[in-house]
């Protein structure tokens, strides 16, 4: 992780299904940063989230990278946002363990992060439960545990909390503030306040209405 | 790389652990090619002239039922964001899931042919060219199978659109396949078929990856 | 003429205005010339009698059919590498006529093949690769309105046209390899032998004559499209109620 990584978006424009979901977007968070993305379903919190992982091409407007175009090497952007949506992508059928070890070969790292990835968010004794048996919070614990799992310096966090009882909201926020500290970039989308020092928002509706 | 061989060896253990799938997809290949005979009479020569026919039309709808849910599967539990978002090719990646479908559930297709085969009065000569047909023929079919899969993601009637856009590109697949083993039951070399059918998989092999992967971004867009 | 200069959905409504009233004329002209030389100026064949003049309705359509296709494909890595509306509209527009025209191809074809082969339908080389790729049309067609976002559909049948495009050769090849193994000698062939001129003119002002008649629908139906398009996005913007932009 860069010692001055920035993340920065301009003049992002969005289109769904023919109509414009959001236009003239800018934003720009650095290491360390926390950017809280709020406004009504629909805003585009969600789309904005997706185009800063590099799954949807922006229509309009750039994502930059410690001053580089994103766009140029979509390939290393991809490798340096790690995206967390609202499906906990989880098959029955894989122990937790399983899971954290695919993704983290899927993303190029090595298995080492995965006791600390399972200890994070209090997933030690379930590691070797399959997914079926997990309850919502558990499965959402464990779609999070990802994010450590296989390092990454943006993470991208869609309604991260849905699900989460205090005590995982709790393992969360010390997750993200531990990723912070060490130079981390953190977008989430969500209703909830939750304790980030310092964290930017980025209010959708208002970007909209302007 | 490594993150294909992960993907094939997450599938395949997934298929392991869930084998009432691929007991399905095979009990299919045996009943589907045993209402044959009740179609057409079961006398042994017409059944020993169209077994061939038979074998890989119904091999080939099995092959089918499994591709149906090959990516929708990945697209509907958030799976195919991570695998998009991966920083391994998605090239790559859509193959690796080809190679573990392949291996899942043509290779149990290949070994229950001999018994559809048997079943339908197949002349003795053509049981080995009928396998080398299925190994070197199944993978092209998985592959266009797999453009079709991946072009369906999210599609309303996925399962008919799938066969509908599958069907047409694997034409090729069933003549020389099927020809190759009539030669070797008339007595002739099935050779110049074999090569023309592993032909086509390797021109497969060159064209479903980017075409796959395309239709994979579009489906997370 | 620089096709950028018509890639915007307004100068593509000024051209098509222009020009779509001479190809219907073109079209009206040319597949009237062509159906009196074909039904009445031209000799009946010693050999096939009068069904022969089912061809000159038939061959063309077969062009046709391939013809279309070219355009489908061509709309389709439009769609693909600049990803213009224009060229979605232009794919979903031209695939049905191409299918009508593979269609008037098949049942030209399988009229003429009861007097000549005493049967509706024989699994001739040329017939088959046809039926192949009006399949393929159809399937072009049903992934394109298989999406609830229209524009994932015309993205996805862009990519299903290319591939066909790849693949249809080898269909092709494949088909008349297997019908020369299977049907060693076809007697007499649905396709213009060696051609007088008597024959060639009905056949050439046909062809020009579709090809106007298809100018002249792809016209029609691109603005349609633009315009269903627009109107959707409209609607959209006045059910959603959103805050002036």
């Amino acid at each position: 992780m860069g010692i001055a990584s920035r993340f920065e978006g301009r003049e992002l424009a969005c289109v769904r299904g023919g109509r414009i979901v959001f236009a003239r977007l800018a934003f720009d968070v650095t290491g360390g940063g926390l950017l809280i993305l709020r406004g009504p379903n629909g805003a585009g919190k969600s789309s904005l989230l997706r185009v800063m992982a590099g799954l949807i091409a922006p229509a309009h407007g750039a994502l930059i990278w410690n001053g580089e175009d994103a766009d140029a090497d979509p390939v290393a952007h991809r490798a340096r946002a790690a995206y967390a949506g609202h499906d906990d992508a989880l098959k029955p059928g894989l122990t937790v363990r399983e899971h954290l070890a695919f993704h983290a070969a899927l993303r190029g790292a090595d298995a080492r992060h995965l006791d600390a990835a399972l200890e994070a968010f209090g997933l030690t004794a379930l590691a070797t439960t399959p997914a079926r048996l997990l309850s919502a919070g558990q499965r959402k614990r464990a779609a999070l545990a990802r994010l450590i799992a296989a390092p990454a310096p943006i993470w991208l966090l869609d309604e991260p909390t849905n699900g989460l009882d205090a005590g995982a909201v709790a393992k969360l926020e010390t997750a993200i503030a531990a990723h912070r500290g060490a130079g981390g970039i953190v977008v989430a989308a969500t209703h909830l306040d939750f304790a980030g020092a310092g964290a930017a928002t980025l209010d959708l509706a208002a970007m909209r209405a302007a | 790389m490594n993150a294909a061989l992960a993907l094939i060896a997450r599938d395949v253990r997934l298929a392991w652990r869930h084998p009432h799938e691929i007991v399905t997809i095979l009990a299919f290949f045996v009943v589907a090619a045993s209402l044959f005979p009740f179609g057409i009479g079961p006398e042994p020569q017409i059944l020993a002239r169209v077994a061939v026919g038979i074998v890989w039309v119904v091999a080939l709808l099995a092959a089918l039922m499994s591709l149906e849910r090959l990516f929708q599967a990945e697209a509907d539990d958030g799976s195919l964001d991570l695998l998009v978002g991966a920083s391994a090719p998605l090239e790559l990646l859509a193959l690796a899931k080809i190679v573990a479908q392949w291996l899942t559930t043509a290779v149990p297709l290949i070994a229950a042919a001999p018994v559809v085969a048997t079943m339908l009065n197949l002349p003795p000569e053509g049981f080995g060219v009928l396998m080398l047909t299925l190994i070197l023929g199944t993978p092209g079919l998985s592959l266009f199978g797999g453009i079709g899969a991946a072009l369906s993601v999210g599609a309303r009637r996925g399962g008919a659109l799938l066969a509908l856009i599958v069907l047409p590109l694997v034409v090729p697949i069933l003549i020389f396949a099927v020809a190759a083993v009539d030669a070797a039951i008339a007595g002739l070399s099935p050779r110049p078929h074999l090569f023309l059918l592993a032909g086509l998989s390797v021109f497969a092999l060159t064209l479903a990856p980017f075409a796959m992967a395309a239709a994979l971004r579009q489906a997370t867009e | 003429m620089n096709w950028h200069r018509y890639a915007s959905p307004a100068a593509f409504k000024r051209f098509a205005v222009r020009v779509q009233p001479w190809t219907a004329g073109g079209a009206l002209a040319c597949l009237g010339a062509g159906l009196y030389m074909a039904l009445f100026a031209s000799p009946a064949d010693y050999q096939q009698g009068e069904s022969v003049r089912i061809m000159y309705v038939h061959v063309p359509a077969a062009w046709m059919a391939m013809f279309v296709y070219a355009n489908l494909a061509l709309a389709a890595a439009a769609s693909l590498v600049w990803r213009h509306p224009l060229a979605d509209a232009a794919g979903r527009a031209i695939a049905p006529i191409g299918a009508a025209f593979t269609l008037l191809c098949l049942a030209t074809g399988s009229l003429w093949g009861k007097p000549m082969w005493g049967t509706w339908w024989v699994w001739d080389a040329r017939l088959t690769s046809v039926l192949i790729l009006f399949f393929v049309y159809l399937a072009y067609m049903a992934l394109n309105a298989a999406f609830d976002d229209p524009t994932r559909g015309s993205r996805a049948s862009a990519v299903l046209a290319l591939v066909g495009a790849v693949n249809l050769p080898i269909v092709k090849f494949s088909v008349d390899w297997w019908n020369t193994l299977h049907q060693p000698a076809s007697l007499t062939r649905l396709d213009a032998p060696a051609i007088h001129s008597s024959m060639l003119w009905p056949l050439l002002a046909m062809a020009l004559g579709y090809t106007l008649l298809f100018a002249y629908l792809a016209l029609i139906r691109i603005r349609a499209e633009l315009i269903e398009r627009r109107l959707a996005v409209l609607t959209h913007a006045k059910f959603a109620a959103e805050p002036a932009r």
